[in-house]
């Protein structure tokens, strides 16, 4: 193959940073994405351990009340709209999907680079929200009525940075989703596509049918704090009750948003790393559609104490334990594709079977609040802090660093210390049950969310959560360490490390600006293993 | 680095994007038909002090520039640029004349004291507060989306006239319309629910 210059060296006739960000590459804007995403993370996290070391003893240790409260709304609003929503779509779905599926680009280059300015415009927002006006925001990041329109402190601000990131999040939908239709090779059918795909396209069709109403409720506390409108105020005749049902038919849907391609992702390493093709292509597939579609109907279980008629509180829970079947099915096929399959537990592999793990326990700890009755117990608990945590670092962000680690050598050309990558999940593994696992147990023991202080009884545990949490730094900061510093040092990766059938394999690494030097054309399925070994890369 | 364009992709991207907007309606259609069987007679009572004649008017008004506007596309598609321009220029015009009548009947709501949190109106029922703000937020999000739609129009007139959009290239000014037929649908079901339902 005459070599073509990779994109890193194909820079237009812009230069330096400009060459990035105002790029309309796929590929670049992936990697800016990546950084911007890596920053916010990082930003999220230290809140994160600032909390948990509030919290390490009793009483006031490092912050007042007020300012833990704003610290939990900050982590919450920066980590859910900042990191996890946007998350791997943003990254790595721009940078794969067109090459999973044999494209040049996405459809709509320059609104996929609209969505990265968006979504910068709003993380700034959401940074400044803590600095200017009269105080850091206190909500919490569900902004829940009346108090988020009485409070005084800079609600506005931070309402407004989720609206333009929402506006960012339904650009990157609607591109997907046209470009899915469009842009497939030759011969790609759409059973011939990668899962990555599939999972992409669900969760493009996801973020463009729920973030609308999340957009109109943010819009609407806006114009409650600016013009007291009344229609989450009880004194005008408004009810708050509406404001939560508003919120929620977004965001429960939004979970999946999380969620679908981080499913995604594990689904292509699962075969790749047993050298076996997936098990129940099709299930898996139709799974992402369906959780896509039920997920709609579930969002009453987040108010099951906040007053709602017995009837439709037993609907919600009947249908909340509907839409576990497909994340079910899901999960025993990737145990499927696992068994008799020549496995390599490389980084990637060991990354998703973590997220498998802890999927399953934030899953299962899910169907305990979908019962009505357990769930008044442990509504508003430690419980819940433990099972989202679970389902969304445990599952997106073990997938997401499972899918760094799978594709790092594809966008960089180069290797990472596997011994080091190994350290690193062993760190963040361990740290991870130790942080968040005693808080089940406290949950269940009745410590409320959202609290700085907490009975004595339940130090113990909240001091080994503590530690936990450092451990789990320590996990982050190597494996962050390890990927950076391979960008220069690495090993050269060479094309397909892996040995993986998925088309962007079959370009160098990184790949050329143009992405494959000569347009693929696509005769089988994405997970031909069975017949790999009379066939030549 | 472009490739030649992709009508049929940009006309799924603009339908795909029109839908979200319906949704971001349909929050606020979801409040009105909630508040509205809660307060039905004061709904009743309020939306008899709208003018309707204003609103009639101005349901002409955008009907009329829906028209010319899939005038101005059928046009373009057989090349004719003046006529085409003439149609999205009446459009404008039309839109504009939409946005001033809005304009009276808003500032005489307020000159009478009603409008969102004003003493006035707080000393009304429960239900009428919340006809007056609904009123206001969703004929004013309205208004503004006839705003944007007014701007990419008059973009659309200015790359016609520079021949970007022309016979063979029209798929902007399509889209562009799209998002005008938009506007005034939303319109058609704000008439009723504000103007009518006395
Ligand atoms: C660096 C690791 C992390 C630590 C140490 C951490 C710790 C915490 C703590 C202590 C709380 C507050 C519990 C309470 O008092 O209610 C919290 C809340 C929360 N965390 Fe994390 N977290 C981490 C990572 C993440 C990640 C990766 C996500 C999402 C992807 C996330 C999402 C949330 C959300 C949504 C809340 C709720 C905020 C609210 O109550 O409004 N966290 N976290």
């Amino acid at each position: 193959m005459p070599e073509q210059p990779d994109f890193y060296t194909t820079t237009g006739n812009k230069s330096g940073l400009w060459s990035w960000i105002f790029s309309t590459d796929h590929k670049r804007i992936g990697v800016l994405y990546l950084f911007s995403l890596l920053v916010f993370f990082s930003i999220g996290a230290a809140f994160g351990l600032l909390m948990r070391l509030e919290l390490i003893a009793p009483g006031k240790t490092i912050v007042e009340a007020a300012t833990y409260n704003a610290f939990f709304t900050l982590h919450g609003v920066i980590m859910i709209f900042l990191f996890i929503i946007p998350g791997i779509p943003v990254s790595l779905g721009n940078f794969f999907l067109p090459l999973q599926i044999g494209a040049g680009d996405l459809a709509f280059p320059r609104i996929n680079l609209l969505s990265w300015w968006l979504y910068m415009a709003g993380g700034l927002m959401a940074l400044m929200s803590l600095f200017l006006g009269s105080g850091p925001p206190d909500t919490g990041w569900t902004f829940y009525a009346p108090y988020s329109i009485r409070t005084g402190t800079n609600v506005t601000m931070a309402v407004s940075a989720a609206f333009v990131l929402g506006f960012s999040s339904i650009l990157t939908g609607l591109n997907f989703v046209t470009t899915i239709h469009r842009m497939r090779a030759p011969g790609m059918t759409w059973f011939r596509m990668p899962l990555f795909v599939w999972s992409l396209y669900a969760t493009a069709w996801v973020q463009i049918l729920a973030t609308p109403i999340l957009g109109i409720t943010l819009l609407l506390v806006v114009t409650e704090r600016l013009f007291g409108v009344g229609f989450f105020d009880p004194a005008k005749g408004g009810d708050p009750i509406l404001y939560q049902h508003l919120f929620w038919i977004y965001s429960h849907p939004a979970v999946y948003i999380m969620v679908l391609p981080a499913m995604g992702v594990i689904t292509e390493i699962i075969p790749v790393f047993s050298r076996r093709t997936i098990f129940g292509y099709k299930a898996i597939a139709f799974s992402s559609m369906a959780i896509a579609s039920v997920g709609y109907f579930v969002w009453g279980h987040h108010m099951f104490t906040s007053g709602m008629s017995d009837t439709s509180r037993a609907v919600f829970s009947f249908l909340t334990f509907i839409v576990a079947i497909p994340s079910g099915v899901k999960v025993f096929n990737w145990v499927a594709s696992l068994y008799k399959g020549s496995i390599r537990v490389d980084a990637p592999l060991l990354f998703s079977l973590s997220f498998i793990f802890l999927f399953s326990l934030g899953g299962l700890t899910g169907l305990i609040m979908g019962s009505l009755a357990t769930n008044v117990h442990i509504h508003g608990t430690h419980f819940i802090v433990a099972h989202f945590h679970y389902v969304m670092f445990g599952g997106a962000g073990f997938a997401f660093i499972a899918g760094l680690h799978y594709w790092f050598p594809k966008m960089t050309g180069r290797m990472y210390s596997e011994r080091r990558a190994k350290t690193g999940w062993a760190f963040l593994f361990t740290g991870f049950q130790l942080l968040y696992f005693p808080l089940f147990i406290l949950g269940w023991q009745g410590m409320p969310r959202r609290y700085y202080d907490y009975l004595p009884d339940f130090h113990p545990l909240n001091a080994a959560s503590t530690v936990g949490s450092w451990i789990l730094a320590a996990g982050l900061i190597i494996i962050f360490f390890n990927l950076l510093r391979s960008i220069r040092n690495g090993g050269q990766a060479g094309p397909n490390p892996w040995g993986g059938t998925t088309l962007e394999w079959r370009t160098s690494s990184p790949p050329p600006a143009e992405n494959f030097e000569v347009a693929p054309v696509v005769t089988e399925g994405p997970y031909a293993y069975h017949h790999k070994k009379d066939r030549i890369l | 680095m472009s490739r030649g364009q992709d009508t049929a992709g940009s006309r799924i991207g603009m339908w795909l994007f029109l839908f979200t907007e319906i949704l971001l309606f349909g929050g606020l259609f979801m409040l009105y038909s909630v508040f509205r069987s809660k307060y039905a007679v004061e709904f009743h009572r309020a939306a008899e002090d709208l003018s309707r004649t204003a609103g009639t008017i101005n349901t002409l008004v955008l009907l009329t520039s829906s028209l010319s506007m899939a005038l101005a596309v059928a046009a373009i598609r057989r090349g004719k640029k003046n006529g085409s321009l003439i149609f999205q220029g009446l459009t404008i015009l039309l839109g504009c004349v939409f946005l001033v009548i809005k304009y009276m009947e808003w500032s005489a709501k307020i000159g009478q004291g009603i409008y969102p949190d004003s003493p006035a109106l707080l000393g009304l029922s429960h239900g009428e507060i919340l006809f007056y703000g609904l009123y206001f937020v969703m004929t004013g999000l309205h208004g503004l989306h006839v705003v944007i739609g007014l701007w990419a129009l008059i973009f659309m007139l200015a790359s016609t006239l520079r021949g970007t959009i022309s016979g063979a290239r029209f798929v902007r000014l399509e889209n562009s319309g799209l998002y005008w037929h938009f506007v005034d649908t939303v319109w058609v079901y704000l008439f009723p629910l504000f103007y009518l339902i006395t």
